[in-house]
């Protein structure tokens, strides 16, 4: 596992977060991020942790590009993301970033099959290839039987499979998880988990936003977040700690 | 359950999309699945999609009903005015048809069928006599009918239609015989021709041998009996001046003779004569009912920008409601135009959908009423596509403020709300 851990000089990196800094309007600002500096190689499974309030939910926005930084820079698969147009910046996320969210978000009238093709709504694929790579993409997280199904019909797990594999479909450089067992019970959770090791062991990049320490621990590599910072001394106490500055 | 590493079997049989093209090539939406984007945002709100387009239907059936219909009814009285034909004259004395006062020379009929261009003339002699059903009914009881002397030609002239029996003839002009107008035939009722009915005129037993169809063009006639000159003279030795004057023209001629008929009629006092064409009547009322359609249309429009409104209304709540489906194809990659258009497509679906309902159902209302009252059924394409274009405007504006308020939505506060 601690193979898994180490940076891999020969693997470029699938995120790179430079002096990050964010910081939202008030008197005085509110600074949610002070200085971030993180890299995360391809094919690496990092769990982010943190308390509430602890910046690791912005951390997760600047990554995904749904939040520019106020400094700093933010690389996603060797491309600078941080200055690029909001047009630019949609299409980083059609094309690279894979989202996974605490509450699914899936469109209730759609069936589990619609509902991961519109993973490749905005790259511009046929309807007909979306489909068949949701089919593909379901079929890999053990949904195979539940392609026609709709969200209401499926268990929250298996809820949060169909979002998986929504954030799979069109292949992104990294995946961006926050807090994906959050509304699951025990069990669901465990098999998500499953799951995500699974997709890290074929070479995928993950990166898992959570407050549950148990969860982060269990995870090759974790990073924790403490008032906007990376906070190197309760990275040890989940596990060891990846951040790099 | 399949293995899947990324860049390698998930684009192997997608040879069109290569993955070394893909980076940050731009996003892209197709048109058809805006429209699968709208339409399923409608779909999932079929209630209040269809309530929401129900403004916009009332609105545009409205006015392609009322288009329609005054279309049909126009149509209908414009082929009447041709059937009856606008050559028609009528000359009377100054004072007015019923003033009791005024008359016309006797040998007026005669001299206005010299007028070269004058096709048929006939006239009628206000008499009298009191019509009555029978010789109980108290002499003040007519049903405000007048009778009538009437020349042979009357039907011919005002291109009149027999409803039951006949008109008369040279025999029964000369005997106790008499026809009676719609109406009158209504107040007396008469509905049928039996042999030997019989109705108390003037204190003398007349034979009904007739009973007319309405005149479109003197509907004062068919509020009365019509005897023959013969019986009247005979009968009631009553002068045979005539009251009124009924010239039917060439076409061409009609201003002509309109212009000679006065001093022809009556060359002593040519002023004291009224010339009319009864057509101009049926004009008018055209004309009249226009300012109808006019203000029905302005009450569709009321019911279309209320409709409109509407519309605004649902989507702006629908924006609200659905912030996390609009944080989450930002996530997914949508541009704030894609957020855009997909609100407006909505917009627009919504308001085609009560536009097309809109029409279908004015086109409905005008072919089940004009069938109804038996006029030609005209749907005037200006009404349809006028009307589907309108609902299609509608949406537009209604839709654009929503529109534009979904997209400027940031995507962390979509996904947060």
């Amino acid at each position: 596992m601690t193979g898994m851990n180490a940076h891999h000089p020969s693997r470029p990196p699938a995120l790179e977060l430079i002096d990050v800094v964010k910081e939202y309007p008030g008197t005085p600002p509110v600074r949610a991020l002070d200085g971030v500096s993180l890299r995360v190689d391809t094919g690496e499974l990092v769990a982010i942790v943190g308390p509430s309030g602890s910046g690791k939910s912005t951390m997760l926005q600047v990554m995904g590009t749904l939040d520019r930084p106020t400094s700093g820079a933010v690389m996603v698969d060797e491309i600078e993301l941080s200055t690029l147009t909001d047009r630019k910046l949609s299409a980083a996320r059609a094309r690279l970033i894979g989202f996974v969210f605490q509450q699914f978000f899936l469109l209730d009238g759609a069936t589990a099959v619609e509902n991961v093709s519109n993973g490749l709504l905005y790259s511009g694929a046929s309807k007909h290839t979306r489909l068949r790579r949701a089919a593909r993409a379901l079929d890999r997280v053990g949904l195979r039987h539940r392609l026609h199904h709709h969200p209401n019909e499926m268990s929250g797990g298996e809820r949060q499979r169909v979002a998986i594999a929504r954030a799979l479909v069109h292949d992104p450089a990294i995946v961006l998880a926050d807090e994906p067992t959050g509304n699951l019970d025990s069990a669901s959770s465990e098999s998500v988990v499953s799951l995500l090791r699974d997709l890290h062991d074929e070479g995928r990049t993950i990166v898992v936003i959570t407050h549950d320490r148990d969860l982060a621990a269990s995870l090759p590599r974790q990073v924790a977040v403490r008032d906007g910072r990376l906070d190197e001394s309760a990275s040890h106490l989940v596990g060891v700690s990846g951040a790099v500055s | 359950m399949s293995r899947w590493r990324r860049g390698d079997d998930a684009y192997a049989d997608a040879p069109d999309e290569p993955s070394t093209t893909r980076r940050l090539e731009p996003s892209r939406l197709r048109p058809a699945d805006v429209v699968g984007a709208a339409a399923g945002g409608l779909g999932g709100r079929k209630l209040r999609t269809a309530l929401s387009a129900l403004g916009i239907t009332i609105g545009i059936a409205a006015m392609v009903g009322v288009l329609g219909l005054s279309e049909s009814s126009r149509a209908d009285l414009a082929q009447e005015i041709e059937a009856l034909g606008t050559n028609l004259l009528t000359v009377e004395p100054s004072g007015g048809f019923g003033g009791g006062d005024g008359v016309l020379p006797e040998e007026t009929v005669s001299k206005v069928a010299r007028i070269g261009p004058v096709e048929l003339v006939a006239d009628v002699v206000t008499l009298d006599a009191a019509p009555l059903r029978n010789d109980l009914v108290s002499g003040n009881e007519t049903g405000a009918i007048d009778a009538m002397a009437a020349d042979l030609d009357l039907l011919d002239t005002l291109k009149g239609e027999v409803a039951d029996g006949v008109w008369l003839t040279e025999a029964t002009a000369a005997t106790p015989n008499v026809v009676l107008g719609a109406v009158a035939a209504d107040r007396f009722g008469i509905t049928a021709i039996d042999e030997g009915t019989q109705m108390y005129l003037g204190g003398e037993w007349f034979t009904i041998v007739g009973v007319l169809d309405e005149f479109p063009l003197s509907p004062d006639l068919d509020r009365a009996v019509f005897i023959g000159k013969h019986a009247a003279t005979a009968v009631f030795d009553a002068e045979l001046n005539p009251s009124v004057l009924y010239v039917r023209t060439t076409p061409e001629q009609i201003d002509a003779v309109r212009g000679v008929l006065p001093s022809t009629a009556d060359p002593e006092s040519p002023d004291e004569v009224s010339i009319s064409r009864p057509t101009d009547v049926l004009e008018a009322q055209q004309a009249a009912d226009s300012a109808f359609t006019s203000l029905f249309l302005g009450l569709g429009a009321v019911a279309l920008l209320v409709g409109g409104i509407g519309i605004a209304n649902v989507m702006v709540i629908a924006v609200i409601e659905r912030r996390n489906e609009i944080g989450l194809r930002r996530a997914l990659g949508a541009t704030r135009a894609h957020v855009r258009r997909q609100f407006l497509t909505e917009s627009l679906l919504l308001s085609a959908l009560g536009g097309a309902a809109g029409v279908g159902l004015g086109v409905a209302v005008t072919y089940g009423y004009a069938s109804y009252e038996g006029w030609i059924v005209v749907i005037p394409r200006i009404a349809v596509v006028g009307g589907f274009a309108a609902a299609i405007a509608i949406g537009a504006v209604a839709g654009l403020y929503p529109a534009m308020r979904a997209a400027r939505l940031a995507p962390t506060e979509a996904l947060r709300a």
